[in-house]
């Protein structure tokens, strides 16, 4: 396949970036997205220019840490894949392709296509764990049963990966579904319902305090989530909010 | 004498931990106060340690090199987690899950330090449970079991194919919770550079920001590098793309043994590569091997057919398919362990059976699963099991919320349905047993310096079970290190912060600006990357699934070649003082250059076949196990641990011979 690429560049985080041009040519469709930037960078380097700066690690679509906007999408136009997941079968030959870095004001650009996305780890150090020892003598894993039903739907919202695609999608730069599967994640399960409220409160003041914007419901962060986290988690929270604004002690 | 003391207490096995741990010195709570540790590496073994030291009241440094601790690359490990806890009634027990770990390392792994881990397995599960781990559970609300090879019981906890991922996120909450309490300072995106040593002891590493470009120094009472395995020596891997050996590296540079490097898994189910612009490669799960049938044609114009795009698998009949694995091994078919089930998945590729464009492939089949379940669905809801559109309908729903994140990953990553045609897949290179030698306090040779998870060597052995890595990771961090650090720590209240402006910093990091300014300024016309493959292709072709001493010296002589080409006609553009991605895979790769060679002389100096190493000159000749590997316990049976004296071809072997009371060494078979 033959390829122009359209791509953000800006040198550090103080620097003004632009966008620039890169034709690339014989890219195999069975090439995934990050490969066929691979291939652009080791021709850039051969050219004596600056490779391009993406974050990717894992490349199996767990460890979230690429986050590419392409063609105006939070990880491209494929359905429930990070971006080291996509494709370029998903492409036509002779497409243009824009590539950007996650925008949010929560998100500050470091260089290219990478930004900061440490406001997620400071959201749930604010109280995104189960206040336990790691002795080792808690009571035996099967003492408490847990129905299924709440076990499975406590995992489904453990799945985020933090990848920040739902804020980047968001109109308002809102974290509601990031923050909202840790919440429900514990607020499921009986070894987290005991800190529920707190968990709440805390985790959601992080968030207004970090410059995240308010939720309106649009749904955006659901459609883009790579792992298909439900807004029922949204729903949840706000229930765990209220509650604990109103009634609880923990305020 | 050799000058290795593992320092494995006296006594009945079953007795040794918990008698070290009563005899360890504990320090004080006051005193933990004015005590550092520094960890390198969040992943499974850095993240629970970090949490652990900071909760018993230590300061914490952590460093890692992603954006957040929760990215390290135990995120990725998918089928599950083993412990002795025996929930199903099958007859498990510490001493069988220890007997298993031995067997399946092929007896070349510390035996007190294996019965450890088995016994404090049943604790992971505990601590991970209350921390709101969601395992998978059945519809009584207990925990669910399955089975991985090697084994033959049901021991091991799962979460779909995102356990790593479950326990990962566990331990970084835990770490969340003491950084909120200031107890861990936390340094992302922040590289080891070096390891600062003061009168001999371990007092500090040298590290860069990734994203300033700034060195700088950080000192401590100890250090632990938790900083995984180094599979990314073969370029292409299932690792994470930033996974290197770095940290475990520098430390062998300053004075820490490197044990059995040349111990590499080859895990049997990833999907084969398909291109040359390839940067990794993807697992599939061995839990997919729970209920999937690996065959290949049974006749060889058949696999020419399916290559060449004629035929399709499910054009072939019963009696065409070759279950190599079933067939070879009846007592544990396709739940072999990984070593076994590699060798025999290149042996039919090699023998030209192969069913990709490559010739590099084989099947993994889940028609007779999904019409077994769908059987037994159908049953359960009084609907008729002769129904076989709804039998498979439904037996597909089953295996879907078995491994559907896996079926799903292989769908987008190869374009092919795996409900409906089988997968193919090809062994590829994903965990080493070998690494840093420790001691049973897990101290490395350097004093004040550990090792911990796969960064270390001791209790995977020649081969690691499935579903073994997640466990030790967390039993180092959880519950081994964090008590046997104290027994060193204590006799360090009196130290006294460790200051920073010093002549042993300051030389540290000289050499460290030293080698960044070689690298920006060197105007070579060659990538990283294109060094990187090229010693890739040298360890997969001679140092891989096969080996011999041909292979192994010409591999010894081509990467120290790869080397000297290296360092002459490298090219990193940008600078080093701002986010340099190119720059610090530089730095990584010079790293694998020089363990690659050391990985091939151990390679070289171990002339048997034992678990993930096999010897072409060591198989058995006739009788039942007719071609399989030959270990031998005469010559062989110890932990190989290198010094370093400079160029890896003067690395100096120290051998700790390993001895086995509690197990008697017999011929590993499977059959």
């Amino acid at each position: 396949m033959n390829l122009t690429l359209k791509i953000w560049r800006q040198k550090d985080s103080k620097a003004k970036g632009a966008v620039e041009t890169y034709p690339i040519s014989d890219i195999s469709p069975d090439s995934s997205f990050l490969e066929m930037l691979d291939v652009l960078n080791e021709s850039l380097i051969l050219k004596g220019i600056v490779p391009v700066a993406f974050d990717h690690d894992c490349r199996e679509g767990i460890c979230g840490m690429c986050s590419l906007y392409i063609n105006g999408e939070a990880h491209g136009p494929d359905r429930k894949v990070t971006t080291c997941q996509l494709h370029m079968r998903m492409f036509k030959d002779g497409d243009t392709i824009t590539i950007e870095p996650f925008r949010s004001a929560g998100f500050p650009v470091v260089k290219d296509l990478v930004v900061d996305r440490s406001a997620f780890d400071k959201i749930q150090q604010a109280g995104g764990y189960v206040s336990v020892n790691t002795s080792g003598n808690t009571q035996d894993a099967n003492a408490i049963p847990i129905p299924k039903r709440d076990a499975d739907k406590a995992f489904d919202a453990a799945t985020c990966i933090g990848c920040g695609a739902c804020v980047a999608t968001c109109k308002n730069g809102s974290a509601m579904l990031y923050v909202s599967a840790k919440v429900s994640q514990f607020s499921l399960l009986p070894q987290g319902k005991v800190e529920a409220d707190r968990r709440a409160l805390n985790m959601v003041g992080k968030m207004d305090e970090l410059g995240f914007g308010n939720c309106t419901n649009t749904g955006a962060c659901e459609v883009e989530c790579p792992k298909g986290i439900s807004l029922d988690n949204i729903a949840r929270m706000n229930s765990d909010f209220l509650k604990a604004s109103i009634i609880s002690e923990e305020k | 004498m050799s000058v290795l003391d593992s320092k494995v207490p006296d006594g009945p096995i079953k007795d040794k931990w918990t008698k070290h741990k009563n005899n360890i010195d504990v320090v004080n709570p006051a005193n933990k106060r004015l005590i550092d540790v520094i960890v390198v590496g969040t992943g499974l073994a850095g993240g629970s340690a970090a949490a652990s030291l900071a909760e018993m009241g230590y300061n914490v440094k952590a460093f890692c090199y992603q954006d957040s601790p929760r990215r390290a690359h135990s995120i990725a490990a998918q089928g599950g987690i083993n412990a002795a806890k025996n929930y199903q009634n099958d007859g498990d027990s510490t001493y069988r899950l220890f007997y298993d770990t031995v067997k399946g390392g092929d007896y070349r792994s510390r035996e007190a330090n294996v019965y450890r881990l088995a016994e404090v397995s049943a604790n992971i599960i505990d601590q991970c449970v209350a921390q709101g781990v969601p395992f998978a559970r059945d519809y009584g609300g207990l925990l669910d079991n399955r089975s991985f090879g090697g084994v033959l019981v049901s021991r091991t906890f799962y979460a779909k194919g995102q356990t790593g991922q479950q326990l990962l996120l566990g331990a970084y909450s835990a770490m969340n919770r003491q950084i909120n309490k200031g107890k861990i300072r936390m340094h992302n995106r922040h590289e080891m550079m070096d390891l600062v040593k003061v009168d001999g002891k371990a007092r500090g590493i040298i590290a860069r920001n990734l994203v300033t470009g700034e060195i700088e120094r950080h000192s401590a009472h100890a250090v632990v590098i938790a900083s995984g395995g180094y599979g990314n020596v073969f370029f292409l891997s299932t690792n994470a793309m930033g996974s290197n050996v770095s940290a475990a590296w520098k430390i062998h540079k300053k004075g820490a043994f490197f044990a059995n490097p040349c111990y590499t898994q080859i895990h049997p189910t990833c999907i084969p590569r398909s291109g040359d612009d390839q940067a990794k490669l993807t697992l599939m799960s061995e839990s997919l091997r729970n209920d999937g049938r690996i065959w290949v044609p049974a006749k060889k114009e058949d696999a020419i057919a399916v290559r060449e795009g004629k035929k399709k698998a499910i054009d072939l009949p019963e009696e065409d398919r070759d279950y190599y694995l079933e067939r070879r091994y009846p007592a544990f078919g396709n739940l072999v362990p990984r070593d076994v089930a590699s060798r025999a998945a290149k042996e039919r590729c090699d023998a030209g059976f192969g069913v990709n464009n490559t010739g590099e492939a084989v099947y993994l089949d889940f028609a007779a699963a999904i019409k077994r379940y769908g059987k037994t669905e159908a049953s359960i809801n009084g609907l008729n099991t002769e129904d076989e559109a709804l039998v498979i309908k439904l037996g597909t729903k089953v295996v879907e919320s078995k491994y559907g994140n896996l079926f799903q990953m292989y769908e987008k990553i190869t374009d092919e349905n795996p409900y409906v045609l089988p997968m193919k897949i090809y062994p590829a290179v994903h965990y080493t047993m070998g690494g840093v030698w420790v001691d049973y306090n897990l101290m490395t040779t350097v004093e004040g310096c550990y090792a911990a998870g796969e960064a270390n060597f001791s209790e995977h052995g020649a081969n690691r079970l499935g579903a073994s890595a997640l466990m030790q990771g967390l039993a180092d961090g959880y519950f081994v290190l964090p008590y046997t650090i104290g027994n060193y720590l204590a006799k360090e209240i009196r130290t006294g912060e460790i200051p920073t402006d010093t002549p042993e910093f300051s030389e540290a990091e000289a050499a460290v600006k030293k080698q960044i300014d070689f690298f920006i300024n060197n105007n070579g016309t060659k990538s990283v990357d294109h060094f990187h493959r090229r010693l890739g292709k040298v360890m997969w072709d001679k140092v891989g699934m096969s080996r011999n001493a041909k292979g192994l010296n010409e591999a010894i002589a081509e990467i120290k070649q790869i080397r000297e080409e290296f360092y002459k006609d490298v090219r990193v553009l940008g600078t080093a003082d701002g986010l340099n991605p190119e720059l610090e895979k530089a730095g990584r790769v010079a790293d694998f250059l020089e363990l690659g060679e050391l990985f091939a002389k151990d390679a070289l100096d171990r002339n048997e076949s034992c678990g993930g190493h096999f010897r072409e000159e060591s198989v058995e000749v006739g009788g039942e196990q007719d071609g399989e590997a030959l270990r031998d316990d005469v010559n062989y049976r110890y932990v190989a641990a290198w010094e370093y004296k400079g160029e890896p071809s003067d690395a100096v072997l120290h051998k700790e011979a390993l001895e086995f009371n509690d197990i008697e060494l017999k011929q590993r078979s499977y059959k």
